[in-house]
């Protein structure tokens, strides 16, 4: 039986990749766009929020995303540090700026959401907290990439970055968590808790069904996305080693 | 091993910059603080703990980029990667000074800040207990942070980068223990949670820094 | 076609545009990147083989 680690030889990697990035890309822009028309026009309003609902649309698969790509590098992390096969790191550095944007994504449709339904744009909540963190966490590893210039050094380092900073990211969750009960037990807050933790629970069938498609889109963009962007590092490596051996014959 | 750590002080006193700037900086923002806020008492001391720890937490990060920074340039660290002393312990004892020259003497002078930004009575035990137990924790992580960007040039604001969300943990519930304290509420849950977070970053992080370090020296 | 968003349209209009901006984006640079590799990768084997 073939295993997966097979296509850890780029070269097979890239075949791969060639053959089923038009399929991967045509199937998330279905999703999204078909997802977010359907959400966008064919919804009705809710009765509370009003047309801001629609921003779930966005809101909810850009967090998702946000966290579980931060739990793809840290899995490819491990898969570096336990095979050494160069196509995990570098996974890992396609996935980094990905998962950034989604935060970003996540944070600027929760704060222009929270602006009309919380009358502010921003509380410290301990999910937003968390989000503001977790994209602090993205930044340091993006620029520890940034910074290194051997490769090897730089996959080793920030591997090790992304499994310590997992560990300090879920401390600070739960930091976070127990910060704000300390500092505001009130209304607002369990309000605003209610409102931003809870949505899933209240969501009815008829926003449900394109908040999956979107939700799947946004999976599929992703897939479409580290592909792409992988093959990507790997040209470039390929053409830093063809450079460096011009220069040594 | 003590050795090393004996160097390591003698240097900082030497060199006056990292022991002397880092107080400094302390007093600094203390200073400022008021300035920038308003001289009522009543808002000062409210936000006094926070003020202090948030101080002490930037002045710590002030020194972190000389812990290996001058080993690595003249070479250093190359013979003591090298040593019969484990780098493990190397860290340690990296560790260990850059919390003698730094957190140490900021948790001594947190409470003379606290004159200045009027905090109320009761928080100066906890004031001191919380910098005590949590500024190890700080010196631990940042010399982690900087084995992370010894080689790089300039790495000084990418270390700050690294290091500032590492410190969330420890920066949330040593103020939390020191505001409690301030308000004559109970520390014991904050204090505990803290003291546990400094125990296990102490126990961990250096064989991390280590590995970081010799990924470095390869 | 374009459905009634009452007092709330700047809010969700804005949320939608923010959001589809930044995907855009972060496609557009990733494609421009893969070109650019694929482009220089290609002109290096062509010399060396």
């Amino acid at each position: 039986m073939a295993s997966i680690w097979q296509y850890a030889n780029p070269a097979k990697f890239m075949r791969l990749s060639d053959t089923l990035l038009p399929w991967v890309s045509l199937a998330a822009a279905l999703c999204l766009v078909g997802g977010l028309i359907w959400g966008f026009f064919f919804t009705p309003d809710d009765f509370r929020q009003g047309s801001t609902v629609k921003i779930i649309y966005l809101h909810v698969p850009a967090a998702l995303m946000a966290i579980n790509i931060w739990f793809m590098m840290l899995v490819a992390s491990l898969a570096w540090f336990i095979r050494r096969q160069h196509i995990s790191a570098l996974a890992a550095k396609a996935a980094a700026p990905i998962g950034a944007v989604m935060t970003v994504i996540a944070l600027l449709t929760g704060a222009i959401w929270g602006e009309p339904m919380w009358g502010t744009w921003w509380v410290w909540d301990p999910r937003l907290t968390s989000f503001l963190i977790l994209f602090l966490f993205y930044l340091g590893y993006i620029a520890l990439w940034e910074a290194i210039e051997n490769p090897e050094t730089a996959s080793d380092l920030t591997a090790i970055l992304c499994l310590v900073g997992s560990v300090f990211a879920v401390l600070s969750r739960y930091a976070v968590n127990f910060w704000n009960q300390g500092l505001h037990q009130g209304a607002s807050v369990m309000r605003a808790g209610a409102i931003a933790g809870d949505t899933e629970e209240r969501v009815s069938n008829v926003f449900a069904a394109p908040l999956f498609m979107c939700i799947a889109g946004f999976g599929l963009l992703f897939v479409a996305l580290i592909l792409m962007r992988t093959s990507t590092e790997i040209r470039k490596r390929r053409a830093a080693a063809l450079m460096a051996r011009e220069r040594m014959s | 091993m003590r050795a090393l750590l004996r160097r390591d002080l003698t240097l900082a006193f030497r060199s006056g910059g990292g022991f002397g700037l880092g107080l400094a900086f302390f007093l600094i923002v203390a200073i400022l603080v008021p300035f920038a806020v308003g001289p009522e008492n009543a808002l000062l001391s409210k936000i006094a703990a926070g003020i202090l720890w948030l101080g002490a937490l930037l002045a710590c990060l002030l020194s972190l980029d000389r812990i290996f920074a001058l080993d690595w340039e003249d070479g250093t660290l190359d013979l003591l990667a090298t040593a019969p002393v484990p780098l493990e312990m190397v860290c340690a004892a990296k560790a260990l000074a850059h919390w003698l020259t730094t957190g140490l003497p900021l948790t001594l002078a947190a409470p003379v800040l606290g004159i200045l930004l009027s905090l109320p009575p009761e928080g100066y035990v906890w004031l001191i207990a919380s910098l005590l137990l949590g500024t190890p924790a700080l010196s631990v992580i940042g010399t982690f942070g900087a084995a992370l960007t010894v080689g790089i040039k300039r790495g000084g604001l990418l270390l700050s980068l690294l290091v500032l969300p590492l410190y969330v943990p420890t920066l949330i519930f040593g103020a939390e223990v020191a505001r409690r304290g301030a308000e004559g509420l109970t520390v014991t849950t904050p204090l505990a949670l803290m003291s546990g977070v400094s125990l296990a970053v102490i126990a961990v992080l250096p064989f991390v820094s280590a590995l970081v370090l010799r990924v470095n020296l390869r | 076609m374009m459905p009634d968003l009452g007092k709330y349209a700047g809010t969700v209009l804005s949320a939608y545009g923010a959001s589809i901006i930044l995907i855009v984006g972060l496609v557009w640079l990733s494609v421009r990147a893969a070109k650019k590799s694929k482009k220089a990768l290609d002109k290096l084997e062509q010399n060396d083989g």
